[in-house]
């Protein structure tokens, strides 16, 4: 293989992990981690550094099109990102002091759990949702339009502070095992907010920029970052996340929840064997 | 005779801000990287020459070095053109977008006169401060 082909190859599989990724709001990490360093035997730090690149082109790449669509709820992801981002600082301080063996297992099964209620939530009606006087001050309640569904969907957010705590909880596991946030974000969302899947992805897509971005910082003064493997990786998601977002509105919502149980699914396998081994 | 508000909903105007502000940071980094991508290819420097050959992939993927990362290193690559310095500017001005959207959005809430928004984007963005600082150090 020489460096032109390489960068072609690795082009062309961010730009599908791009795709993926804009489409359930999750970093395409889980796709260019393995990737890289196990079918290219790139060195493990770059790739790693890579991966975290790849979150912020994927949040970057769709979100233009998720803002201006109104899809993306941005008081709701600037209100979770306090939590996400003291979650984050927690998880780097305890770092030092937690096996991640266990929490690689525990959070294995919690995802595979989560995965299977994220299934079940298909043949269910919309259910009553509480009041919640929070979401109300802060006016976190949207609408956007749904062209799948041609028609303007008006939503209300309910349990914020649930939100709250599993966003910190997500940040702090994020800093302690390196995963991104957005498996943990989508699902509290979709099953305890009450919020619709399409504004759940969008609105994860959203925070995991901000948050990736510090730790990008830090990859980046730590001399992580190599060109030579972040250049392709960068403009394959992208170009993948621009093309992502186009499709979102357009896709049917059973479509977009099967996808990211694929994801999750996916995340929980790699968490288990990371446990295991 | 009722006026109508100019600005729609609230936070419309903090919607197409950022999503302009996105837009472009997202163009010029793709831009910044493939032609930083090309020149790296066209010169025949680091990556090899005509597309490399497999010692040179080898020798660019396993090398645990890290990279050189001073910004007087890429002033200095920049003023040259060298390719690998276009594509660092590209990922630093990729990483610094979503910084800046959080900065810019504390703006947008203020003008807004949406005091409670001003906070929480200002905490977010001091967090991010933090970690950034800690992450340095640590």
């Amino acid at each position: 293989m020489t460096p032109l082909f390489f960068t072609l190859l690795v082009a062309a599989i961010s730009l599908s992990a791009g795709v993926l990724g804009s489409l359930v709001g999750v970093g395409g990490g889980i796709i260019v981690v393995p990737a890289l360093s196990l079918l290219l035997g790139v060195d493990i730090r770059h790739a790693i550094a890579a991966s975290i690149i790849s979150v912020i082109a994927t949040s970057s790449g769709a979100a233009s099109a998720y803002v201006r669509e109104r899809i993306t709820n941005i008081r709701l992801a600037m209100l979770l990102e306090i939590a996400t981002a003291a979650g984050a600082l927690t998880g780097a301080c305890l770092a030092a002091y937690i096996s991640g063996r266990w929490l690689f297992i525990l959070f294995g099964m919690i995802l595979s759990y989560t995965s299977w209620s994220m299934l079940q939530k298909k043949k269910t009606a919309a259910a009553v949702l509480p009041p919640d006087p929070m979401a109300d001050s802060l006016r976190l309640h949207g609408s956007y339009y749904d062209r799948a569904l041609g028609q303007e969907v008006t939503y209300r957010v309910a349990r914020t502070k649930l939100g709250l705590a599993v966003s910190y909880v997500a940040g702090t596991v994020s800093g302690l095992l390196g995963i991104g946030g957005g498996v943990l974000k989508v699902p509290v969302m979709n099953l305890a907010m009450g919020i619709p899947i399409k504004v759940c992805t969008a609105t994860s897509n959203f925070m995991i920029g901000v948050t990736a971005a510090t730790s990008a910082a830090v990859y980046f003064m730590r001399g992580d970052v190599q060109p030579f493997v972040a250049a392709p990786v960068a403009v394959g998601v992208l170009l993948g996340a621009k093309l992502g977002s186009r499709l979102l509105g357009r896709l049917p919502n059973h479509v977009i929840r099967l996808a990211f149980v694929a994801v999750l699914l996916l995340s929980a396998t790699q968490m288990l064997w990371k446990g295991l081994r | 005779m009722k006026s109508v508000p100019p600005s729609g909903p609230r936070s419309l105007q903090v919607e197409i801000v950022i999503s302009e502000l996105l837009r472009w940071g997202v163009y010029g980094s793709l831009l910044l990287l493939v032609v930083g991508t090309v020149v790296s290819f066209l010169h025949a420097g680091s990556y090899g020459s005509a597309g490399g050959s497999a010692a040179d992939l080898h020798r660019l993927i396993t090398s645990g070095a890290t990279f050189p990362r001073t910004l007087s290193w890429l002033g200095h690559g920049l003023l040259q053109c060298q390719g690998q310095a276009i594509i660092v500017a590209g990922l630093l001005l990729l990483i610094a977008t979503p910084v800046i959207r959080v900065l810019v959005s504390i703006i947008a809430f203020a003008r807004e006169k949406d005091r409670a928004f001003v906070v929480i984007t200002t905490v977010v963005f001091l967090l991010l401060m933090v970690s950034f600082a800690l992450g340095k150090t640590g």
